[in-house]
């Protein structure tokens, strides 16, 4: 009898000490998460410059300006992202496939690759975006410079200022800046199929085409649809890299949805409909991760 | 026989090609950070024309100008002073809940735990808007304890995931043995269950580690005094100020690689790990 009385006296100030443990994790989430997170649906249904004391409820308001009256450039942002995406989706995990079926084949040299191809990874984007800045510039940068040396001096131009090519020129920046997760990622998922496979697929006179096409494509989709799943919600959601190329520019030809919302909250004070547009593009992520869990099921039982 | 030589051709041309085409990237990959440190070695008047990748007279004094007076050595200070601080907060704090979700039983556990989960899988982009707005209530814009406890908060999720998971693995039998010897709940957490995490510590510490040093939005919208500013905050206001003065931005950009690229090559094998793991789960 006398265990059970003990631990029934103990019993309480245990359970509270266990709650001593979350509870500063408990405390920030709640003031620096949980509250902004309320916090965006509130203000997302009022208008308020960030100044005044208070706000005055709208409704639905914001949400009709920024679906339907598509101010602010709000679509034409979310074009870019998804355009930028586009690319990343396409040149930089082709690039990346590449490279990693390359280095599964010399894997001797495979650590060496890993580590020069993820040095672009392991830099910021204000700085990527600011060298790059640099190797773009019309008027002295290494683009232009080398262009002219092989005599294609015709093609030069001021990258980051042409709405044609700016857009371009910072996905093109985006993909060197992320092609290095993809590598890795790809890599290890290729080093998991057993060589045995591709020995008897070759000893049955396959080529490499139908190799790829019979073993490698279909094990890896489970990997390919992480990678795309990784890709597209990074690169929607990837700003900084346009705020030290372009600022957004040349006109509104490189904003995208953040740097949108960034501009209503700074430039415009309009901090309920900032939140709005964060609201959409939210569920915009959320609709697109969704559909490509569906799909990469899909592939995967095909 | 000529089968056999024209497949060798065919295969050491196949081999030349797949190298050829991994050197070309790599060298992608190196040049700009190379360029970028020969930049910072000329002067505002040879930078534009001598396009060698390093001056024959290298200027120095750049570093040292770009550090006192472009106000680098202020900001690599302060980048290492958050770095250290939030990390620190976030290993100490997250480990604690890991913990404590793995090893302890009380009320409402599996929905705290669910809670910081869930926060890791929906996307609030724009978060910012409201955080801002919390911050300037509590008076923390524009000081360095709002910026850490912003930045904690933004590695936590993940951070206590990774370590309730780790400790989920870890056999109980040490910890029992500590129960034992009558050490309280904390000093079980503290000398037994933390060392033996030390490799998923090893990664929390890497992702958030770099995750601060390049941390940029709330660096923006939180400091407007260039004495609390971190590096990549103080590179887009030297920018923004000194457009031109290439060689100096090129010598700021340097300070604030040059600790990541070093710590980089000595543990890469860690950090690549590291930052897979933490990209994946996230």
């Amino acid at each position: 009898m006398k265990p059970t009385d003990r631990s029934q006296v103990k019993f309480k100030p245990g359970i509270l000490q266990n709650y001593l443990f979350i509870l500063p994790a408990v405390l920030i989430f709640s003031v620096f998460y949980i509250y902004p997170f309320a916090k965006t649906f509130q203000l997302s249904l009022c208008q308020w410059d960030g100044i005044m004391p208070t706000t005055v409820f709208v409704g639905f308001a914001n949400f009709k300006n920024v679906i339907f009256r598509n101010t602010a450039y709000w679509w034409q942002s979310m074009g870019n992202a998804g355009y930028i995406t586009l690319i990343a989706l396409t040149l930089q995990n082709l690039l990346a496939l590449a490279l990693a079926m390359a280095c599964d084949r010399a894997i001797k040299s495979g650590n060496f690759y890993r580590v020069i191809f993820f040095i672009p990874p392991v830099l910021s984007e204000v700085v990527v975006g600011l060298v790059w800045k640099w190797i773009y510039n019309g008027d002295y940068g290494l683009l232009n410079y080398w262009l002219s040396q092989i005599g294609l001096s015709g093609l030069t131009r001021t990258w980051l200022a042409d709405p044609k090519i700016a857009l371009t020129a910072v996905a093109i920046t985006h993909s060197w800046k992320g092609f290095g997760w993809g590598f890795i990622i790809l890599l290890a998922g290729l080093q998991t199929i057993p060589r045995q496979l591709y020995e008897a697929a070759r000893v049955d006179g396959a080529n490499a085409w139908e190799i790829f096409k019979r073993i490698t494509a279909p094990l890896m989709v489970p990997v390919f649809a992480l990678v795309s799943i990784l890709t597209v919600l990074g690169t929607m959601q990837a700003f900084v890299l346009v705020i030290s190329m372009t600022g957004g520019g040349p006109g509104y030809h490189t904003e995208v949805p953040v740097t949108r919302i960034l501009a209503s909250m700074i430039a415009s004070s309009r901090f309920g409909y900032a939140c709005a547009q964060g609201i959409v593009f939210g569920l915009v992520l959320l609709v697109v991760s969704m559909l490509q869990m569906r799909i990469g099921k899909y592939a995967k039982t095909d | 026989m000529r089968d056999s030589v024209k497949r060798k051709i065919k295969n050491f041309l196949g081999q030349s090609g797949i190298h050829l085409f991994l050197i070309l990237v790599s060298v992608s990959c190196i040049f700009p950070l190379l360029w970028m440190i020969g930049s910072a070695l000329k002067t505002q008047q040879t930078v534009f024309s001598d396009m060698r990748l390093f001056p024959a007279q290298p200027h120095w004094e750049n570093f040292y100008t770009a550090w006192v007076e472009g106000g680098f050595g202020i900001y690599f200070f302060n980048s290492v002073f958050y770095t250290v601080t939030v990390v620190a907060g976030i290993v100490f704090i997250s480990s604690l809940a890991a913990y404590a979700f793995s090893r302890l039983e009380f009320p409402g556990k599996n929905f705290f735990f669910l809670m910081f989960l869930v926060a890791m899988m929906i996307p609030l982009p724009g978060s910012f808007v409201p955080l801002y707005v919390l911050l300037v209530k509590l008076h923390l814009v524009n000081t360095r304890i709002g910026y850490i406890l912003a930045m904690i908060n933004v590695g936590l999720s993940l951070s206590i995931f990774l370590l309730k998971t780790f400790f989920d693995k870890l056999p109980k039998d040490l910890e029992d043995a500590g129960r034992i010897d009558g050490c309280s709940k904390f000093g079980i957490y503290w000398h037994v269950a933390l060392p033996m995490a030390r490799p998923a510590l090893a990664v929390v510490i890497i992702f958030n580690a770099l995750n601060v040093w390049n941390e940029y939005i709330l660096a923006m919208l939180i400091f407007s005094s260039k004495s609390l500013m971190p590096l990549q905050r103080g590179l887009m206001v030297f920018q923004g100020a000194h457009i031109t003065q290439y060689p100096l931005l090129m010598a700021g950009i340097t300070i604030t690689v040059l600790p990541i690229i070093l710590i980089y090559l000595f543990m890469q094998r860690h950090i690549i790990s590291g930052l897979t793991a933490g990209a994946i789960r996230g």
